[in-house]
């Protein structure tokens, strides 16, 4: 396996760190959104306990992705920000919404008024850069990139708009919400006090892991003339069968764990499962970074960059991982008091 | 307007915004635990008071830097796709070591904020050390990446074509070290006054309480040596400009003709047209002793290269001479406070002082800002020095004063939000003795 290889999955890590840990906080957004009934207010409040301390080193995970992409393979960096320009750029928008209301609404005082009208942008924000990001990445595995990164198509519309514009992006948009709003729910359930709030995050959880297997669905029969190439390595490749297999065990499972109420085996079981998912659209495109022509091994920076990034991951993550697991032990330990105080 | 301009009005833009948040990200952290520090080992509940605010408004600009830091990222794609074709191998590396440095701080920052009942006192003050450390190396590592820019180095040019990168050399360049040391000092010394400069105002308001007091110490104690030291720091990267980029040189001083015994103008409107500079104040031999330390010496002037290479004048050179004034009224005001804090004067119950410290609050970012302009319009036309022009980096896609204008709008509504909600942190601060409502654990240091 070339260094080049070795990056490029760090860097899908650094991506499945996102999706878990930022992409919960996004959903965490959804539900602020959906939140009804008699605990309305109690389910926005655990939503905003839930994410206060820790998103914006979850939102790191991005950065981190995004500096290792245009260091390690810097053609597909400047290929997507120009063939992708316009769902990027609302995936920005949608992120400096969604951070500075959350911080805004920490911090901008109590009254309801100012607390609505900030939930609010949080919350929208938090509905449709999920949608943008996968559409990004639907626009990547359906190939559309490629095509446009060279500059065939005519036009603005044929050049900027065209390739994520379809229905396989925008399915995979769909899709991609439902993931982040299920992990967010599943991780809910064991964020909530026992009792009727913990059931609420249970019947969402279940429904978005039904509609995480309904949007799947979709978006695989789409990707059929779609996405051939993502479509092949999904269902013929030699890995595909067990890999299907193991991943929608994952996601029986995590469902069977939430109807019994088994809270952190359902945890790890939809994590499990939304990170195969990820690694699954990955596995199906090696070894292109941007199918259908621009490959890892094209794409990569000379081996100096490589070899020097890849010692400044280990040092880093020297660094990095034990704050995290302090991080998550000091605010994610299980025998959490019933209130922090949002100073 | 074209979309090149447009694409640079947006990333100046986002760059202006930006550079304002990471300053406080680098600079409050170490407010923040003096602060604690000294509730730690005093007990007085004034101190713990301060440190919990700051962090607090450490925590609100924290996270509109780092959206709008994750904006910069993009943006660097999205806007100059072709600079970052070329950049991206030789100096990704920093914006790697940025990434985990502002890991570092994200997290502990999140320990420090609500971690005050969860973890260990020694634990807190670590994570807050940590905070400072890592939001001090984060700017180091943008600004060696900005130093390349400057001055690039680290790879070969053989006929158009980037080869042997070597991507320490090139985080070694030539402009890192005066660039950093500016940057860094800047972030203390605006900071700190900004800080100083609030609590003065609101003494001469007449909030007597002693928590103005210890702030408006603790501000000047960060941010008046870093205010002395920056013209020291400001002369070496003249040093180092004279040397390596006298372009930009001679633009920030208006100087049009190559020459020996090369004056330095102050003020006036230099005139790319008739090459001369109208209304300014011209100091003899000023220049010369200045960049090279011997009034005879030889100063190359913008004549030195055809003018379609030339920055855009009276911006760079006023821009200059705003940076220059800002910083040394500010190292006036930090000589003044030093004088005072020897002479054992009380320095709240000085009005002019506290005047004095008013002034000076918004002049270093004012500074910063005018220093910004300084170093990135006076590279202009090149995106990288000598090798890449900024036209050439720019996105293929049309249509870019839309999307500026969009940003735009943004930028000014997160502003006014920044504005509103720091301001109503101020005016909530105490009025007088003994007010401590809503400070969990005051009085008792554990």
């Amino acid at each position: 396996m070339s260094a080049a290889d070795v990056l490029a999955g760090t860097l899908v890590l650094a991506l499945n760190a996102y999706v878990l840990s930022g992409g919960a906080d996004f959903g965490g957004g959804v539900w602020d959104l959906l939140a009804v009934g008699p605990r309305k207010a109690a389910q926005r409040d655990l939503v905003a306990r839930a994410i206060g301390p820790v998103w914006e080193a979850n939102h790191v995970w991005l950065i981190l992705a995004v500096v290792l992409l245009f260091t390690c393979f810097p053609p597909a960096f400047a290929r997507l920000a120009v063939a992708l320009n316009l769902p990027l750029t609302g995936v920005l928008v949608g992120i400096v919404l969604r951070g500075s209301a959350f911080a805004f609404r920490g911090y901008g005082g109590d009254r309801d008024v100012v607390q609505r009208r900030w939930g609010r942008v949080f919350a929208v924000a938090s509905l449709v850069t999920p949608v943008l990001l996968g559409v990004a990445v639907g626009a990547v595995a359906s190939g559309a990139v490629g095509d446009a990164g060279r500059g065939t198509g005519d036009g603005f519309v044929a050049n900027y708009v065209a390739p994520w514009l379809a229905p396989f992006p925008l399915a995979v948009g769909v899709f991609t919400l439902c993931c982040f709003a299920f992990l967010a729910a599943v991780y809910l359930t064991l964020e909530a006090p026992e009792g009727e709030l913990r059931e609420d995050f249970r019947r969402r959880a279940l429904a978005a892991g039904v509609a995480v297997g309904g949007t799947a669905g979709v978006a695989l029969v789409i990707a059929s003339p779609a996405a051939p190439l993502m479509h092949h390595g999904l269902l013929s490749s030699s890995w595909s069968l067990p890999f299907q297999v193991v991943t929608a065990a994952f996601a029986v499972s995590a469902l069977a764990a939430l109807w019994t109420r088994r809270y952190r085996l359902a945890r790890a079981a939809a994590a499990a499962q939304v990170s195969l998912i990820l690694w699954g659209w990955v596995g199906s495109q090696y070894p292109y970074v941007i199918p259908p022509d621009l490959r890892i091994v094209d794409a990569a920076s000379p081996p100096a960059t490589l070899h020097l990034v890849l010692i400044a991951l280990v040092l880093g993550a020297a660094v990095l991982l034990p704050s995290l697991v302090f991080l998550f032990r000091v605010f994610k330990a299980n025998d959490r008091p019933s209130a922090i105080r949002h100073q | 307007m074209s979309d090149l301009a447009a694409a640079r009005v947006q990333m100046g833009m986002s760059l202006a915004f930006h550079i304002i948040f990471a300053v406080v990200g680098i600079a409050m952290p170490v407010l923040m635990i003096v602060a604690e520090r000294r509730w730690r080992r005093s007990g007085d509940p004034v101190h713990l008071d301060l440190a919990k605010r700051w962090a607090r408004g450490t925590a609100i600009l924290f996270a509109v830097g780092a959206v709008s830091g994750t904006v910069l990222s993009f943006e660097l794609g999205l806007l100059w796709p072709g600079f970052m074709r070329v950049a991206g191998p030789i100096i990704g590396m920093p914006f790697s070591l940025e990434g985990f440095a502002f890991f570092t701080e994200a997290i502990f920052l999140g320990i420090y904020l609500y971690g005050w009942e969860r973890v260990s006192a020694r634990a807190h003050q670590l994570a807050g050390v940590m905070v400072a450390v890592s939001g001090a190396l984060s700017g180091v590592f943008v600004v060696i990446a900005n130093a390349w820019m400057n001055a690039p180095a680290g790879f070969d040019l053989v006929d158009g074509q980037i080869t042997n990168v070597r991507p320490l050399a090139a985080m070694a360049n030539a402009a890192a070290l005066p660039q950093v040391l500016h940057m860094t000092l800047a972030a203390y010394a605006a900071t700190g006054f900004a800080v100083a400069g609030v609590h003065a105002w609101l003494i001469l308001r007449g909030r007597r309480a002693p928590f103005h007091r210890h702030a408006l110490a603790i501000a000047l104690l960060v941010g008046a040596p870093a205010a002395v030291l920056q013209p020291l720091s400001g002369d070496f990267a003249a040093g180092h400009l004279a040397r390596h980029q006298p372009v930009k040189l001679a633009a920030m001083e208006a100087l049009f003709v190559t020459q020996s015994g090369a004056p330095i103008t102050l003020g006036g409107w230099p005139d790319a047209a008739e090459r001369r500079t109208h209304f300014g104040i011209e100091v003899p031999y000023g220049l010369s002793l200045l960049a090279f330390r011997d009034p005879t010496a030889t100063v190359r002037g913008l004549d030195s290269v055809p003018p379609d290479l030339w920055p855009a004048l009276p911006a760079v050179h006023l821009s200059f001479d705003l940076m220059v004034a800002c910083g040394m009224y500010m190292a006036l005001v930090a000589l003044w406070a030093a004088w005072l804090a020897w002479k054992k004067v009380d320095l709240s119950a000085r009005r002019r002082f506290l005047w004095a410290t008013v002034l000076a609050a918004p002049l270093g970012f004012v500074a910063i800002e005018a220093g910004w302009m300084v170093t990135e319009l006076g590279r202009q036309p090149w995106v990288i020095y000598g090798v890449l022009r900024t036209a050439d980096a720019v996105t293929p896609m049309p249509g870019q004063m839309w999307r500026t204008g969009v940003f735009a709008l943004i930028y000014v509504f997160l502003a006014v939000v920044v504005t509103v909600l720091l301001s109503r942190q101020i005016v909530r601060s105490p009025m007088h003795t003994g007010e401590y409502r809503g400070v969990p654990g005051a009085g008792a240091p554990g």
